[in-house]
């Protein structure tokens, strides 16, 4: 009996009930939307039956309709797109930011140091939709940084604008929330290399930019990667940003998404956005990573 | 050729280098010897470029460094820690200076070749670093240093992290290495044998000043001060007070007779305290000793000693409480120590075989 367990190894035992929870909670919803998006909507939401059983004879109601309706009109492919391309810009600029930050930590003195990660960590110490909120008052029409804007334009006799509502508002914010997550990762990484290593590379003719270029970027891919993942993924998916602080301008493809299932009531519809949206996802997570080992391997010659 | 003209360098209060000056030729395999914390490393550091100097002049072939950065300095640093680039291959690690200097690929992959021949690891050159033991990283770390033909190599305690096997190998390496190069090599480490095996010439350093420079062998048998005798190799380090008499030199030491020594080139002057460093080498022990007539010959008993495998260290305390390190080869099969402690011995050594410090 003790003879067949030695090939589950501890390894594998554990990591069963991590691999159950992802199945239960990702890849069985996933199927389940893959399955509705072929359905029809109910009368009053929730999905039609699939199949009728009339007179002994099973019929099935499936269609391709939704997906098909996403290409008939450009709106949601460019929705998807603009989407796409805010989240891309809040990782670049998150990374951007959290690269000296992170730099800075990791070459501060011990003590300083777990302060500065403290520092890093407090905004989640408040609700996320709490600090949404704030940025409503920062934002608004009598906010102190609008008025102080728009008197400034009017110097130059430039008409008033509105900050609130608007594509700048919603990447303002959604790099707010993030840039922890970016730098946290950044800064594990950063903090593992060794600075012997950047005055080996002057010392054997090395520049500045070289340095960085040669040495310290492609050491620091795996951590720059690994936030990038962090941040691009919840950026692309997210609506209560643009819910709150994009009004129609700002609108990102996670509001439509959740447009079908709250308030339009077409579940299947919504299913095939989700499942587009997953797709796209994954897709440019596995062509970052591809590339970013690429990059890795090329820097290494 | 690298002068190095009173240059001093603080750390606040701390003076790390005091005054420093030392000539290095063409060629020459120099080594900077001292215990932990005497500023060997901040005096390569100083060479390199890494750490600025407070005052002085550093000059390569005539013409003063300072201004120059590191990056620009002919002069390539072989790291205790070796350095190597881990997202880089051998072969890569090893262009990296040759990439630096915009050298062509076909030129660029020659010299990788021909200096992974040179260190005997030609099948190493698709490792990465973290494939390699600690010998073969010390390799590489001298190879990549060396492609690219720098004026000056300086090693900080390139072996300190190898056993000793492997050490004693690296040692003949190191030597048949620079002989074959031509590359001036600065060496630091702070073992002594190593420093003696390894050089053309020795500074052995001492709280940011230096002590003495001079060959392995002068610095062996004539210490200019205790702290160089004391410092290389195993030593007594006996007090006493120099006479003059008409029959020559006399070393006088409290509460023994007086005995002969030699007072080279006159350095101390009658009537001076001072001390006279004798080797344990060259003292004879046995329990009876006839001395001959240019030997001097104490009695004592053995107040403790050292199996050390090779040979057996005798601490033989004399009359006054002196205590002299002597040692025995365990030449004969089976013989590990002749006396106990307790025993009653005798030690002889020639008048010539001491040297006066001071
Ligand atoms: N950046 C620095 N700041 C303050 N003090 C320093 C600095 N660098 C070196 N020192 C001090 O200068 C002295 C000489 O240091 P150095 O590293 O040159 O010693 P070393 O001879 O190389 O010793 P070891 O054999 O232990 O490597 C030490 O007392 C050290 O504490
Ligand atoms: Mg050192």
């Amino acid at each position: 009996m003790s003879r067949a367990l030695p090939k589950l190894s501890a390894k594998t035992l554990l990591s069963l009930p991590p691999a159950a929870y992802l199945f239960l909670l990702f890849a069985l919803p996933s199927l389940m939307m893959l399955f509705a998006s072929f359905r029809y909507p109910g009368e009053y939401g929730g999905l039609a039956p699939w199949y009728y059983l009339e007179e002994g004879s099973l019929s099935f109601d499936l269609t391709l309709e939704n997906w098909l309706r996403l290409f008939e009109s450009d709106i949601y492919l460019g929705l998807l797109i603009k989407s796409l391309f805010i989240a891309l810009l809040t990782t670049a600029i998150c990374a951007l930011m959290a690269y000296p930050v992170a730099l800075t930590i990791a070459r501060a003195r011990k003590g300083r140091r777990e302060l500065l990660l403290l520092l890093v960590i407090l905004p989640f110490w408040s609700n996320f939709l709490v600090r949404i909120y704030a940025w409503m008052i920062i934002f608004s029409p009598q906010g102190a940084m609008t008025i102080a804007i728009n008197e400034l334009r009017a110097l130059f006799d430039l008409a008033p604008i509105s900050l609130m509502f608007s594509n700048v508002a919603v990447i303002t914010c959604l790099v707010y929330v993030h840039l922890p997550f970016m730098i946290l990762p950044l800064y594990a990484n950063l903090e593992k290399h060794d600075p012997r290593l950047l005055d080996a590379a002057q010392d054997l003719g090395a520049s500045r930019s070289q340095r960085f270029w040669l040495i310290t970027w492609p050491q620091a891919l795996p951590g720059l990667f690994a936030g990038a993942v962090l941040v691009f993924i919840p950026s692309l998916g997210i609506f209560a940003i643009p819910d709150l602080l994009g009004g129609t301008d700002g609108i990102m493809i996670g509001n439509v998404i959740k447009q079908q299932f709250v308030e339009s009531r077409d579940w299947p519809f919504g299913s095939v956005l989700s499942l587009v949206l997953t797709g796209f996802t994954l897709l440019l997570i596995g062509l970052a990573a591809h590339f970013g080992r690429a990059r890795g391997s090329e820097g290494k010659a | 050729m690298l002068e190095i003209i009173d240059v001093s360098r603080s750390f606040g209060d701390f003076r790390a280098l005091d005054q420093v000056n030392l000539k290095i030729e063409s060629g020459e395999f120099f080594t900077l010897l001292g215990p932990s914390g005497c500023g060997k490393t901040t005096l390569l550091r100083c060479i390199a470029g890494f750490e600025q100097i407070d005052s002085g002049k550093i000059l390569l072939d005539g013409r003063p460094l300072t201004d120059i950065a590191p990056e620009k300095r002919p002069i390539h640093t072989v790291f205790q820690s070796y350095a190597l680039f881990p997202h880089m291959t051998v072969a890569e690690n090893i262009a990296f200076p040759l990439r630096m200097a915009k050298l062509d690929k076909t030129e660029i992959s020659r010299r990788v070749a021909e200096v992974l021949e040179d260190v005997r690891l030609p099948d190493k050159a698709n490792h990465y670093p973290d494939a390699l033991s600690g010998g073969q990283k010390q390799r590489i770390a001298i190879a990549r240093a060396l492609v690219n033909r720098p004026r000056l190599l300086l090693l900080d305690e390139p072996l300190s992290a190898l056993d000793a096997k492997l050490r004693e190998q690296m040692q003949i390496e190191l030597i048949n290495l620079q002989q074959e190069v031509g590359i001036t090599f600065i060496y630091v480490t702070h073992d002594q044998g190593e420093a003696l095996a390894l050089s053309h010439r020795i500074a052995v350093m001492n709280q940011g000043n230096i002590s003495q420079i001079d060959e392995p062998s002068v610095i062996y048998s004539y210490p200019k001060n205790r702290f160089v005798a004391d410092f290389i190799g195993q030593c007594n380090l006996i007090e006493g007070r120099l006479e003059g008499w008409e029959s020559g030199w006399r070393f006088a030491i409290p509460g023994l007779d007086s005995i002969p020594v030699q007072n080279n080139n006159e350095a101390f002057s009658s009537g001076q305290d001072c001390a006279l460093s004798l080797r344990p080498e060259k003292i004879r022990l046995a329990s009876r000793l006839d001395a001959s007539p240019d030997e001097c010959l104490f009695s004592g008993t053995v107040h403790d000693m050292l199996y050390l495998g090779d040979v057996t260290v005798y601490i033989v305390e004399l009359g006054n409480g002196l205590q002299v390190e002597a040692l025995l080869a365990n030449s004969a099969p089976g013989r590990t120590r002749l006396f106990e402690k307790g025993d009653a011995v005798q030690i002889a050594w020639r008048h010539d075989a001491g040297h006066l410090v001071n």
